[in-house]
């Protein structure tokens, strides 16, 4: 077995024994990515480490994220020469344990999107069928995890942007409790729903990169003060008794049938393995992906404000005052998706229209929070599909904003709550895709969602059965 | 909500967006597709619903007055793309 | 301005508060210092840095609050406020909308009417911009954030003021409070208080206002009384020609002395305020609100009662004693150590604001100690100088920073109250004058006065007076 296609876990207890070297396990990621790249294009930028530690384990890093002295693009061309003047939190708490990024991954521009077409510089591709999308807007993450172009990676999750690459590369993902990891460093798309979180071969590598990078942040004001957890200890647990909602809205119209198959396939290993699985009601799964987009959209518009071309940034050519400076380079310097949000995010908020849209989506966040409040008095987790499909075809949906949209309507209401989920790999369909599956906790309960996601994994063996064919189909 | 050309040419003024000619018509279509689906929300029984702002229940997250100097100074002027006696130039403001 | 119209003003005072560090976060908030040091990824707006609140900025707040009688908000947030300017890195000021700190205050005035009661609205935190230069070279402009988030608060006073003289006497107020509560050292002319003005005139005797119109961040008295005469009278003049004002943004230019124009109107803002989702809401706890309440300073009112009942002072000298913190620190200080309050009350009101008005100084700039005026009073009260060489020494005092012990040794204006010194001045005097010795045997009291004149001329003032008189009827009654 080549050492790119071991786990962090494998990987550790190796360089433990001292059966293999730091050095090593960094040629072989690069000698893999020399192999990979040229179909995937995963990577926005590459990381040679000059000095590699002894311990040391690399790490794929969305290009969201700021990495001090390095290039952070978001993907777009507004930030295109952008050197990161300081180190986010989460790269502070990576570098403590001598985590090292090997390079910066793809993604839809500024996070906006659900396939990484919106990327300004390339289109990362699925490494199951090098015609499809590897999902977004943390693709790039996803694609070169999947590939083993790196051995885990770090993506944002706005409303899916982890768990649907995850379940569309057939990886595991998980979008933390809002707070529990520090957003400081983050690029900002939304801010009251953006979180980052581990992107990884399997559950118990995801449960180590969380204890790792989750903790109080004095640099972001939003993060919880809650104990430092062992998200390790709790793997193993069987799942006897457990109670497990599977919430009938996420079963129904928009999901593909072989996705809904595969997902009561699930439910009944769960009750093989002794949990307890029950259909259940979710009331606002329809107001909730409308109140998304209406919040996400509302504060990505304030948020991008700051990229005007004084300070840093795309900077336009041609101006003749301060206005057309202002216009001319966040015209030139944004995709039409990131203009597309800005605008209707604007809109939302401006006079006349704020009562009528972000107002409602704020009192709307109120009912999708109680709604998921009711059923977590009755179920430990909940069950859904991580996406209404499997990774679709290149250039079907990135002319259509509001189909683009559509895919993330398993996963938004998640970030509207601000509760933990992951996503987890169940099975391919017939046309040799992954399908992915979401587990949802309560509040600061990743423990029991990456149990259950583990002792599911062990009987599923999925990573076992299945690999990518790095072929067009 | 109908918007009007005259509308998103007002929301793009205020986000210090232009639109060509050519894409105003796009964009039109693409934000009224947008709001008319997102014209859901006004169905919620959020009637006596309080307003929820963000995802957190944290409240008061305050700093001490202490002094902390960013070291690395240099380095948040090197992404100028026009740098002047270390400050930022930009074209004549009043 | 015609008699037939009355003024309604309304102010917007915006002060810097003399924390350590800024609003959102570490950097120091010092004046000056080189452009874009005093600068961080986060006041910079850099990509990805977020906001905390400085606990301190919430505690000057509900001081500045309380001393103005506000109710304190158990519950507050933050709002963005959003529009672009290349002073505001962010695109979005961090401010309050709905839910300020503080609301429903108000301050009292003195008026040639008497006292008054402006109401105020509301106070509330939020960061200051940076700074736009003129570039020396390619004529356009230069950015420096070293002031973007620097905290400020914003005290927004009910249009209660009907004339610039209450606008100045409300400013001077509001400026005085905050000094005694030491929350801002309201630095006028580095910007640290400056206000928005907003004026509209009506016909007297009508209920409703006029259109206003808002003067921005006026930083002089003398500019907001000017600028309050210009613009009502500009408007006036409008109303009477049978035209409309319109509600706009001025800027005042001092040198001319008129208002302008200051935004295009197709321009019109819309700053789509929204909750700040990067902070977290404001609690605060009645307990916490009391703890500030019992640590807030003696306010001027209070003291004033206190001047008048301890050291029986008239209701006048107290109000000007107390309208600064600075004068008020000042009496009391000389006080402690001469004990003789009148005289030390009677040195601030005459000479001292004398000085001050001659050298357009401000109380804060008074140069020496509260002791050495104590000590100036005490060394008149012993004998040891004159009031007329006291004169002298507090002029000095303004000018040298010495005590006036040292003063009056190097200058050499210690009193000459030597019975043989001051024996032999008289005698020369009386010797060289025989004139007026015949006088006064004739009955001309005066000109004893005359007599005692030529023996301060001769001792250049520094002969103890009482002495000489003595001495003299002494000699003439022999």
């Amino acid at each position: 077995m080549e050492i790119y296609e071991l786990t962090v876990q494998e990987l550790k207890e190796k360089l433990d024994k001292k059966e293999i070297t730091s050095k090593e396990i960094f040629e072989s990621y690069q000698a893999r990515i020399q192999e990979k790249e040229k179909d995937i294009k995963a990577f926005v930028s590459l990381n040679d480490p000059k000095e590699i530690k002894e311990n040391s384990i690399p790490i794929g890093i969305k290009d969201n994220i700021n990495i001090r002295g390095t290039k952070t693009t978001c993907s777009s061309k507004m930030l295109e020469n952008f050197v990161s003047p300081y180190s986010a939190t989460v790269i502070e708490k990576l570098e403590n344990e001598n985590i090292i990024s090997i390079g910066k991954l793809n993604m839809d521009e500024f996070a906006m999107g659900a396939s990484t077409e919106y990327s300004y510089f390339q289109k990362t591709r699925n490494p199951w069928n090098l015609n499809r999308v590897p999902g977004g807007s943390s693709g790039g993450s996803a694609a070169a995890v999947a590939s083993n172009m790196v051995p885990w990676a770090l993506g944002s999750d706005t409303g899916g942007s982890i768990r649907q690459p995850a379940s569309f590369c057939g990886i595991v993902g998980l979008k933390p409790t809002y707070g529990l990891v520090s957003r400081y460093g983050l690029v900002a798309f939304a801010s009251s729903l953006d979180q980052i979180g581990p992107i990884t071969k399997d559950v118990r590598d995801c449960a180590m990169l969380l204890n790792i990078i989750s903790g109080h942040d004095e640099k972001d004001s939003t993060s919880a003060e809650k104990g430092k957890k062992d998200y390790m200890k709790n793997l193993e647990k069987d799942v006897k008794g457990l109670k497990i909602g599977l919430p009938k809205q996420y079963m129904g119209e928009g999901i593909h049938q072989e996705v809904k198959e595969k997902i009561l396939e699930v439910a009944k290993k769960y009750e093989e393995m002794g949990a307890i699985v029950e259909e259940c009601e979710f009331n606002c799964s329809e107001y909730a992906l409308a109140t998304y987009y209406i919040i996400a959209c509302a504060e990505a518009s304030s948020n991008l404000g700051r990229f005007d071309g004084i300070r840093y940034g795309y900077r336009a050519k041609e101006f003749s005052n301060l206005k057309e400076l202002y216009k001319n380079s966040r015209s030139e310097g944004f995709g039409a998706e990131v203009k597309r949000r800005i605008i209707l995010g604007t809109y939302v908020l401006s006079s006349g229209y704020y009562d009528a849209y972000y107002k409602k989506a704020l009192q709307v966040r109120t009912l999708v929070k109680k709604e998921f409040e009711r059923l977590f008095t009755t179920y430990d987790i909940l069950l859904t599909p991580t996406a209404p499909s499997t990774a679709f075809e290149i250039g079907t949906k990135s002319n259509n904003p509001l189909e683009m949209y559509l895919a993330d309507l398993c996963t938004v209401s998640i970030n509207i709550a601000g509760l933990p989920a992951i996503s987890v790999p169940c099975g391919i369909d017939s046309k040799g895709l992954p399908v992915g599956m979401q587990l949802i906790g309560k509040a600061f309960d990743e423990e029991t969602i990456l149990n259950a996601a583990y002792q599911y994994e062990k009987i599923e063996k999925f990573r076992e059965k299945f690999r990518p064919e790095f072929k067009e189909k | 909500m109908q918007v009007s050309r005259e509308e998103i040419l007002h929301i793009a003024n205020l986000a210090d967006l232009n639109l060509k000619e050519e894409e105003i018509d796009t964009y039109l279509l693409h934000l009224q597709e947008i709001l008319n689906f997102a014209n859901i929300v006004n169905n919620a029984p959020i009637e006596k619903l309080g307003e929820t702002i963000g995802a957190s229940e944290k409240v008061n997250s305050f700093r001490k007055d202490e002094i902390k100097e960013f070291k690395d100074k240099e380095s948040l002027l090197q992404n100028a793309p026009e740098e002047e006696e270390h400050m930022f130039h930009i074209p004549k403001v009043i | 301005m015609t008699t037939d119209y009355e003024m309604v003003i309304g102010l917007e005072v915006h002060s810097e508060l003399s924390t350590k560090t800024k609003i959102f976060c570490s950097c120091p908030t010092e004046f000056g210092g080189e452009p874009n040091t005093h600068c961080c990824p986060v006041c910079m707006a850099m990509p990805g840095a977020l906001p905390v609140l400085n606990e301190k900025v919430i505690e000057y707040a509900v001081k500045a609050g309380l001393a103005m009688n506000c109710e304190i908000a158990e519950n507050s947030k933050n709002d963005r406020k959003n529009y672009f300017y290349p002073d505001l890195p962010k695109s979005y000021q961090i401010s309050q909308f709905d839910m300020p700190l503080c609301k429903k205050g108000k301050v009292e005035i003195q008026t040639e009417q008497g006292k008054k009661t402006i109401g105020i609205t509301r106070i509330h935190i939020e960061e200051d911009a940076g700074k736009l230069n003129h570039s020396e070279f390619g004529g356009g402009s230069l950015v420096d954030l070293n002031r973007a988030g620097v905290p400020l608060i914003e005290i927004v006073s009910e249009p209660d003021m009907r004339s610039s003289k209450e606008a100045e006497e409300y400013l001077k107020k509001v400026k005085s409070i905050l000094e005694y509560i030491e929350v801002s050292d309201c630095k006028m002319q580095e910007g640290s208080l400056r206000a928005d003005v907003n004026v509209s005139v009506r016909k007297k005797g009508e209920t409703k206002f006029g259109t206003r119109t808002e003067m921005k961040n006026m930083n002089s008295f003398r500019s907001i009384v000017r600028a309050i005469e210009y613009e009502a009278n500009r408007q006036i003049e409008i109303l009477e020609e049978g035209g409309k004002i319109e509600q706009e943004t001025l800027r005042w230019d001092d040198v001319s002395g008129k208002t302008f124009s200051m935004r295009d109107k197709e321009d019109a803002q819309d700053y789509r305020y929204f909750p700040e989702p990067d902070l977290v809401p404001i609690h605060l706890s009645k307990e916490y609100i009391q703890q500030i309440k019992e640590s807030l300073p003696e306010m001027p009112e209070s003291r004033k009662e206190r001047y008048i009942k301890d050291f029986g002072l008239p209701e006048y000298d107290s109000n000007i004693l107390t309208s600064s913190k600075y004068l008020s620190i000042l009496f009391e200080g000389a006080e402690k150590i001469c004990k003789n309050a009148k005289a030390v009350s009677n040195w601030i009101m005459s000479d001292i604001t004398r000085i001050l008005n001659e050298k357009e100084l401000e109380p804060e700039n008074i140069p020496f100690k509260a002791e050495d005026l104590g000590n100036l009073v005490i060394l008149i009260d012993k004998g040891t100088i004159s009031s007329k060489i006291a004169k002298q020494v507090l002029e000095e005092m303004f000018e040298n920073p010495k005590t006036p012990e040292e003063i009056i040794k190097e200058k050499g204006l210690i009193q000459i109250s030597d019975e043989g010194q001051i024996k032999q001045v008289v005698e020369k005097i009386l010797q060289a004058n025989p004139q007026s010795i015949a006088d006064y045997k004739a009955g001309r009291d005066r000109a004893l006065g005359f007599l005692v004149g030529q023996a301060m001329k001769e001792t250049k003032g520094k002969a103890n007076p009482q002495m000489l008189n003595k001495m003299f009827l002494e000699k003439l009654k022999k």
